[in-house]
């Protein structure tokens, strides 16, 4: 019977169906952050069990840490009680870890397929909802809670019932200067937050295909946004290439490599495979994305008005009016005219090394308008050492940007990078939630061009035909 | 985990939707390395004003809510980030049982909770409910029309029943493996390495360059 990509991995990695109706599923690499992890490794702890395989386990810490010069020294108590708790357990239970001031350190799912750990075909969980990212490989990665996490590390195996397969396919090509973040936003802006809820997305289609790894995982990352368990990207060349470009310690090499490639190609949906929800969307109408309001499905084009009441599928009058009042914004109004506060280029959506190219270019030879602060931040330290390396950290400096190390940053605010009440910040993450960037702070998401732009003209422009502020 | 078999309590009202897990417990709280002590912090941002303070402005603040146990809300509760200090939070500030509603079918089914916040609550003994959304309306309606209205939810039977004027029973649908684990109170981990000998052999024949 012909299979999708998404049933080849799971029945690869089926260990037993369960009485429960339930199935028993192999985990071939675990990711584990500091937020995430202390009270897994606690209940181990607590019950007298040991982690199964450390050498399949992988450590970093990206939430909490600071990322500017002070970011060897944490000075909150509570933030430093956590980073060290990761380095105890990681110590006590053999497992890698990439902690504060390694070479390696950064954002666990941009560490994750620079290291090699991602590569297709695999299973991958991560105590963090962004865990999709790595389905850009073509290899089933989601976001899991504690007691999964726990689970993970005691048994190497998740107990789960099969998700739905949804079928999402980007025809035609792009526009100039839209990327891929602009196309997950559109999704989500016609299927809402909830749109994918209990299924796997299969990201497919020329404007796909066409698509860098790097720009394949900013479209995977976002898969939870639309409520899916994983998103996933069939792999190809582009695949192979990208993890042979580099020196990737953890890919397989020799022998190992050709048995690997060998099953990696066998691994795209077969001619004729039956999914349980298909989705066409046309590459080349999309605009570039600014989301208005406190959900990523509340999201329009760059020219586009914010809409009124009654004018956004899937929420209600009520729940618009919230989000409007929330963000200081008017029904009718062009987000264009918004004046900005704080541009912020990073997180593990848009943080990588195209990324911050594609940020430079807009904003070589170029300043920041005078009333905002751009902040820049590399997803891992390898990929700030390799911007740094092509010049790209000048460009940024002579822009009147922060250059800063590695780490989550301003997307979520557990570390000191945070908005104040009220302040607009055009991002480059991934969730536009009350507070999500510090309570009180407005949220616009956007892809890297558009907030380098946005920097530039001190207000939201439309990438496509704006002038370069001359 | 403790089993949930039946339970009463009152019924609160949280007349939202697509209440992300960052409202329900702030990233600041998920600094903490214990699993206790984050019920004061359910809903921090809306619950309570700048100064500390609990915000009169917020539902669930009203002091006929003060003892609820259970909370009816609206669909995709639980969106967002998978921190499992979210249901940590609700379990600790005293919910056990939450209640939303579905919404349409087919391509246009937009569920009750989000996949992996459901997930946690099974982990921690959280019975989430899930009903069509002109019955969750209809509940609302209730809720909001008598002060200290309690509710049952007996999970064997599956029926969630309003203890209004009169008796209003409604039945909801659940999941057979996450119910017996409830009922029973049982632990994952234990139940799965009852199969540790499935594992090793599957283990045996995974590739190597998975396995490294």
């Amino acid at each position: 019977m012909a299979k999708t990509l998404f049933e080849k991995i799971w029945d690869r990695h089926l260990v037993r169906d369960l009485p429960d109706g339930t199935s028993l599923l192999y985990i071939d690499r675990h990711l584990v952050h500091e937020v995430t992890s202390p009270q897994a490794f606690e209940g181990l702890r607590l019950s007298g069990r040991s982690v199964r395989h450390p050498e399949l386990t992988f450590s970093t810490m990206d939430h909490n840490v600071p990322t500017d010069d002070s970011r060897l020294t944490i000075k909150d108590p509570i933030s430093k009680a956590q980073v060290e708790a990761l380095e105890t357990n990681c110590k006590d239970n053999g497992i890698h870890l990439y902690g504060i001031g390694d070479d390696h350190q950064g954002i666990v799912h941009v560490i994750g397929p620079e290291m090699g750990i991602t590569v297709p075909g695999l299973t991958l969980v991560c105590g963090d909802s962004h865990t999709s990212t790595h389905g850009a490989f073509g290899t089933l990665a989601f976001g899991i809670g504690t007691s999964e996490v726990e689970h993970v590390l005691a048994t190497q195996t998740l107990r789960q019932k099969k998700p739905k397969t949804f079928k999402v396919e980007f025809t035609g090509k792009l526009q100039p200067h839209v990327s891929s973040k602009d196309m997950v936003l559109k999704l989500i802006g016609i299927i809402g937050t909830a749109g994918g809820t209990g299924s796997v997305f299969e990201f497919c289609g020329e404007a796909v295909e066409s698509l860098t790894m790097e720009a394949r995982m900013t479209i995977c990352n976002m898969a939870i946004e639309g409520g899916a368990k994983a998103g996933l990207i069939a792999p190809d060349q582009t695949t192979f290439d990208y993890i042979l470009a580099e020196d990737r310690p953890f890919a397989p090499k020799g022998e190992a490599w050709d048995k690997a490639l060998a099953e990696w190609k066998k691994l795209p949906s077969d001619p004729g495979a039956v999914y349980d929800r298909t989705l066409v969307i046309d590459a080349s109408k999309i605009a570039p994305q600014v989301s208005w309001g406190t959900s990523p499905g509340m999201v329009i084009d760059v020219d586009a008005p914010v809409p009124g009441l009654n004018d956004v599928p899937g929420y209600s009058a009520g729940d618009v009016q919230k989000a409007l009042d929330y963000m200081g914004l008017e029904a009718g109004q062009k987000l264009t005219d918004s004046k900005l506060d704080i541009v912020f280029i990073g997180s593990c959506t848009n943080s990588r090394i195209e990324d911050l190219r594609r940020a430079a270019k807009v904003l070589d030879g170029k300043k920041k308008a005078d009333h905002l602060r751009l902040m820049v931040v590399p997803g891992s330290q390898q990929v700030r050492k390799q911007a740094e390396a092509e010049g790209l950290d000048k460009i940024f400096k002579a822009a009147g940007a922060e250059w800063r190390w590695a780490g989550c940053s301003m997307c979520l605010a557990m570390n000191p990078d945070k908005l104040s009440p009220q302040e607009r910040c055009a991002s480059t993450s991934n969730r536009n939630f009350e507070g999500r960037q510090g309570a009180g702070g407005r949220t616009h998401l956007v892809s890297p061009e558009m907030a380098a732009a946005a920097a530039v003209a001190g207000h939201f422009v439309d990438i496509r035909d704006w002038n370069g502020g001359n | 985990m403790e089993a949930f078999t039946t339970h009463r309590g009152i019924l609160a009202p949280l007349d939202r939707a697509n209440v992300d897990t960052d409202q329900i417990i702030p990233k600041q709280f998920l600094k903490s390395i214990a699993r206790t002590g984050f019920g004061p912090s359910a809903f921090f941002d809306w619950r309570y004003v700048l100064n500390g303070d609990p915000n009169p402005e917020f539902e669930l603040n009203e002091a006929r809510y003060a003892n609820r146990s259970l909370l009816v809300t609206r669909n995709n509760f639980g969106c967002g980030s998978s921190r499992e200090h979210a249901v940590w939070a609700l379990a600790q500030d005293g919910y056990k049982v939450i209640i939303a509603p579905f919404r349409g079918e087919g391509d246009d089914y937009i569920p009750g909770f989000a996949d992996i916040f459901k997930n946690n609550c099974s982990k921690n003994g959280i019975v989430t409910i899930e009903l069509a959304e002109d019955v969750v309306e209809q509940i609302f309606q209730i809720v909001y029309g008598q002060e200290g209205l309690e509710a049952s939810v007996d999970l064997e039977k599956q029926t969630l029943t309003l203890h209004g004027e009169e008796d209003l029973s409604f039945e909801f649908d659940y999941d057979a493996s996450v119910k017996n684990k409830l009922l029973k109170g049982l632990d994952d981990i234990e139940e799965s390495l009852t199969y540790l000998e499935d594992i090793e052999s599957f283990e045996k024949t995974h590739a190597t360059w998975i396995t490294l």
